[in-house]
């Protein structure tokens, strides 16, 4: 059975697949990236690495997180590393998945960024892929 | 070549190697899809290394076993016993040959061909099994190793990481008060760290050679089968270059050759016509310049049909006829880059392959290059690609906007200025702002505003070098300069077009690396290459012209192009004679105009004037004045002076009235009008007087001296010139003498001057006319 990382967005209970969390830390300063996707927060040190710090809420589309939220989930994609900021962390445990049930257009980017639903203690919880979550290179519009 | 001999048998060896399992394998299962592949890929590699390498006899190996696999690989061919030990002949008899090469002694090749023809047989026992790894000779031991460029990549992050390490160890320890012996062992691991730093590098860099060495052979190909005659040179092969970068630089500069030939070289006959030697010409040279290296290749033919690319453009619908008409000769020139277009209207069977300019330009671009055309129509083209020396390691410095710190290439980077006094002034031209720095406007790009981080006015301006052109970028402060690793950021981050790259300073904080060019290209700014004015065209019509604070206390301006250059003299080197000034200028004199005697006088007490120095290209003048402001553009109006002279006429500048000088007015003053009576006598006397009336009059006049070999009634000489060696002389005169010597480096009286060096002596002249005037 897959391991999974449960966390907590905008309240939403989430999971992600473990495979892809390289590690959980609370993020130092974070430096501005002027004129960048507004889902990108700015950029911060992790150890002697550069990480992109990434607004999770806003990549869903919702309210940003708030300032002192520090605690990330660094994912490593295409080679580079982003701090994914949650607003609460839980525990790892391993669940049986299943597809996900029927996403309302309204929620389109929860829909996109999810790979189906776990269940725990009843309550469902979404399979978030954090590669969907990073923005992507597309040309903005300045 | 040798290197890439050594490359090319190091890595067959490897291959075989590998492919021994492979062929073990294969043999036991013929029709197993993915050895036969593995094979295949083996046989069609060594084909290719060989056509590039001139090794005739591998290249027949391998293409006969090449096409016996295709026939299978199409199905063709079913791979039967016969096949598969012809092919096994022919890859050990490759193994056999690059060993024989690698050790430098010759292989018999009788054989060869029936291991060929073995190939074409069908179900026929080959006559002698050719025995498995023929060693000719004991393997040569390798002079090198290669080594995976992950591994490379790996080290050289791993030592950009010890780096940082030691730098917040550093921070740390600074915190406290440091024990000597501590701050000792910190210096000598910071001295080994740099040391490896260095040598890491190395261990990436190649020489350009690697990239040139197939050239020529390349070249004498493509232009053969289109024939032309194209001799090639190349000029610089050991600049050192970082082994990615030359993958890299590999296609474009193929291309770029391969279009030389195709598109810029006419034929032989059409050379002729055109008066060019038959033979063209295309020089690859490389040097290092800084942290970039410059690669140029330059041919003499045809160049680029600017007028064809343009229509091209309109034609596939990608400009309108409107847009290109409106653009400047280098954004025509520049449609070259643009996606799909070429000059040629066939697609010949060597450049049409569907890499065009734009490709090559994206290829450059993205290691962080530049491209340069300088195109000479009928006379040829020069492209110049910049890339810089490696990807990892960059000189930079580090600008403050608001609470954020950037870095900038250095590279990039012209001059950096601080916005105060009078050498700098920002002026809003519509909607941008024009920086003018010493009389040079550049679109200015304030930075604060446009990272939407503030609009506090930037107090200092970075002059940065963009492949269009110059412009000025605002910041608040300029910190630092750091040498930083730098490392591609985020995809999302890139995208915006306005950042390089990412790196972890010394600071602990991460940097983003400002794009130069993308800053620009973003913000829309426009160049005009070598006017350096914006796309005003107001401006753009102006004569610049200098404003100056004249001695009587004005403000006048003269158009700039009459100016030579300002300096400060001192009051010793203006002379007086008759009424005019001159100016002694090392060792000859020019006219000196003022705008009065009187305010020059008083201006000449202090310590030094400053004088403006004129010239047409041929004669010379100065103007004195009390010091130079900025330069303006002349005001389209200007109401002529009513008095003449030397002013052209009075405009506006800023609600100020300035005068203009009309400096064709000083230098019609300048040709000698002068007043009989007032010019210098200078008396040629005694035995050599015949010589200097005939060679050194003409000369002296030309000086403003009247020369005489006798004085006139009730005139006394200025100056007195006579032959170092000549008793003979006028002892009656009491002028001050000059005396001239018949050898250039004669013993005689040290004061003495050579009777041809005229600028000595129109110096000495002036001396003494100056001590004998007063």
């Amino acid at each position: 059975m897959p391991l999974f990382l449960i966390a907590r967005i905008a309240g939403q209970g989430v999971v992600f697949d473990a495979d892809q969390v390289d590690a959980v830390v609370d993020i130092g300063e974070v430096v501005d990236v002027p004129r960048v996707d507004l889902s990108i927060r700015g950029l911060a040190a992790l150890r002697s690495r550069v990480v992109t710090v990434v607004d999770t809420r806003l990549a869903l589309g919702l309210e940003p997180v708030a300032d002192h939220v520090r605690r990330a989930v660094i994912t490593r994609q295409d080679g580079h590393y982003y701090a994914m900021l949650v607003d609460e962390l839980d525990d790892i445990e391993t669940f049986e998945t299943s597809p996900m049930p029927h996403t309302p257009p309204a929620h389109g980017r929860w829909g996109r960024a999810a790979d189906g639903i776990v269940v725990r203690d009843g309550e469902p919880l979404l399979i978030l892929n954090l590669a969907r979550l990073v923005p992507q290179g597309s040309a903005l519009v300045c | 070549m040798d290197d890439l001999l050594q490359e090319f048998i190091a890595e067959t060896r490897e291959t075989l190697d590998a492919l021994s399992g492979e062929i073990v394998a294969w043999e036991a299962d013929p029709a197993d899809r993915g050895r036969l592949d593995a094979i295949f890929r083996f046989v069609h590699t060594v084909k290719g290394s060989c056509g590039f390498l001139d090794l005739p006899r591998l290249s027949r190996l391998s293409h006969a076993a090449e096409d016996a696999l295709a026939a299978v690989r199409d199905g063709g061919r079913v791979p039967d016993t016969a096949l598969v030990n012809g092919v096994l002949a022919i890859v050990d008899r490759i193994g056999a040959v690059v060993e024989a090469i690698a050790a430098g002694v010759p292989l018999d090749n009788s054989d060869d061909e029936a291991l060929i023809a073995a190939l074409s047989q069908v179900e026929m026992p080959i006559a002698a099994p050719s025995p498995r790894r023929v060693m000719t000779a004991a393997r040569a031991a390798p002079r090198s190793i290669r080594l995976n460029v992950d591994l490379l990549d790996r080290m050289m992050s791993g030592m950009s990481d010890m780096v940082l390490a030691r730098n917040e160890l550093a921070r740390r320890l600074r915190d406290d008060v440091l024990d000597p012996r501590v701050e000792a062992a910190l210096d000598r691991l910071s001295l080994t760290v740099a040391d490896m730093r260095d040598t890491v590098t190395r261990t990436r860099m190649q020489k350009v050679d690697a990239l040139f060495a197939a050239l020529p052979r390349m070249v004498r190909d493509t232009a053969a089968e289109l024939g032309k005659a194209v001799n090639l040179r190349i000029e610089g092969s050991d600049v050192d270059l970082d082994r990615e970068m030359i993958e890299m630089m590999r296609d474009p500069l193929v291309h770029i050759i391969r279009n030389a030939i195709d598109h810029g070289i006419e034929s032989p006959a059409e050379r002729r016509r055109c008066g060019k030697p038959p033979t063209g010409q295309i020089c690859v040279t490389a040097r290092q310049s800084g942290n970039q290296i410059l690669i140029e290749i330059e041919d003499d033919g045809a160049g680029i049909d600017v007028g064809r690319i343009a229509a091209k453009a309109v034609a596939s619908d990608l400009h309108s006829a409107g847009q290109v008409a409106a653009m400047s000769a280098a954004d025509r020139l520049n449609l070259v880059f643009a996606p799909g277009l070429s000059s040629r209207d066939t697609v010949s069977t060597l450049s049409g392959r569907g890499v065009g300019m734009d490709v090559v330009r994206a290829n450059i671009e993205h290691v962080g290059g530049r491209i340069a055309l300088d195109n000479r129509p009928g006379r040829g083209l020069a492209i110049t690609i910049q890339v810089p020396l490696t990807l990892s390691i960059m000189s930079t410095i580090v600008v403050a906007v608001g609470r954020q710190r950037f870095a900038l290439a250095r590279q990039s980077i012209e001059e950096i200025v601080r916005v105060r006094g009078d050498q700098v002034r920002i002026d809003p031209v519509g909607p941008v702002q024009i920086a003018t720095v010493r009389g040079r406007r550049l679109p200015m790009l304030p930075l604060g505003t446009f990272l939407r981080m503030g609009d506090d006015a930037p107090t200092t301006l970075v002059i940065v070098a963009t492949r269009d052109g110059d412009y000025a970028l605002g910041v608040d402060d300029v910190l630092d300069t750091e040498e930083v690793v730098v490392k591609p950021a985020a995809p999302a981050v890139m995208a915006t077009g306005l950042y390089a790259g990412q790196t972890l300073p010394d600071s602990g904080l991460p940097m983003l690396l400002l794009d130069g060019g993308g800053l620009a290209q973003a913000a829309g700014l426009r160049f005009d290459r070598g006017a350096d004015v914006a796309a005003t065209a107001e401006v753009q019509r102006a004569t610049p012209a200098l404003l100056f604070d004249d001695l009587d206390g004005s403000r006048r301006a003269i158009p700039l192009g009459a100016i030579d250059r300002v300096e400060k003299v001192a009051p010793g080197a203006i002379h007086r004679s008759g009424g005019q000034l001159r100016l002694i200028v090392g060792e000859t004199t020019m006219p000196l105009h003022a705008v009065s005697h009187e305010a020059l006088a008083s201006a000449a007490g202090d310590a030094t004037i400053e004088v403006l120095r004129l010239t047409d290209g041929e004669a010379e003048c100065a103007y004195a004045m009390a010091g130079a402001i900025e330069i303006i553009p002349l005001p389209a109006d200007v109401a002529p002076a009513d008095g003449g002279g030397a002013i052209l006429g009075v405009t506006v500048w800023e609600g100020q009235a300035i005068e203009i000088i009309d400096p064709l007015a000083l230098f019609m003053a300048t040709t000698p009008a002068q007043s009989e009576g007032a010019a210098p006598l200078c008396l040629l006397d005694g035995a050599g007087a015949e010589w200097m009336d005939r060679f050194l009059r003409p000369a002296l006049e030309a000086h403003g001296y009247r020369c005489a070999l006798r004085l006139p009634d009730g005139e006394a000489a200025d100056v007195r010139l006579v032959m170092d060696d000549d008793a003979s002389t006028t002892t009656l005169v009491s002028a001050p003498v000059v005396r001239l010597r018949r050898d250039r480096d004669g013993p005689a009286d040290p004061d003495s001057i050579y009777r041809y060096d005229r600028s000595a002596l129109i110096a000495a002249l002036a001396g003494h006319a100056r001590r004998g005037g007063r």
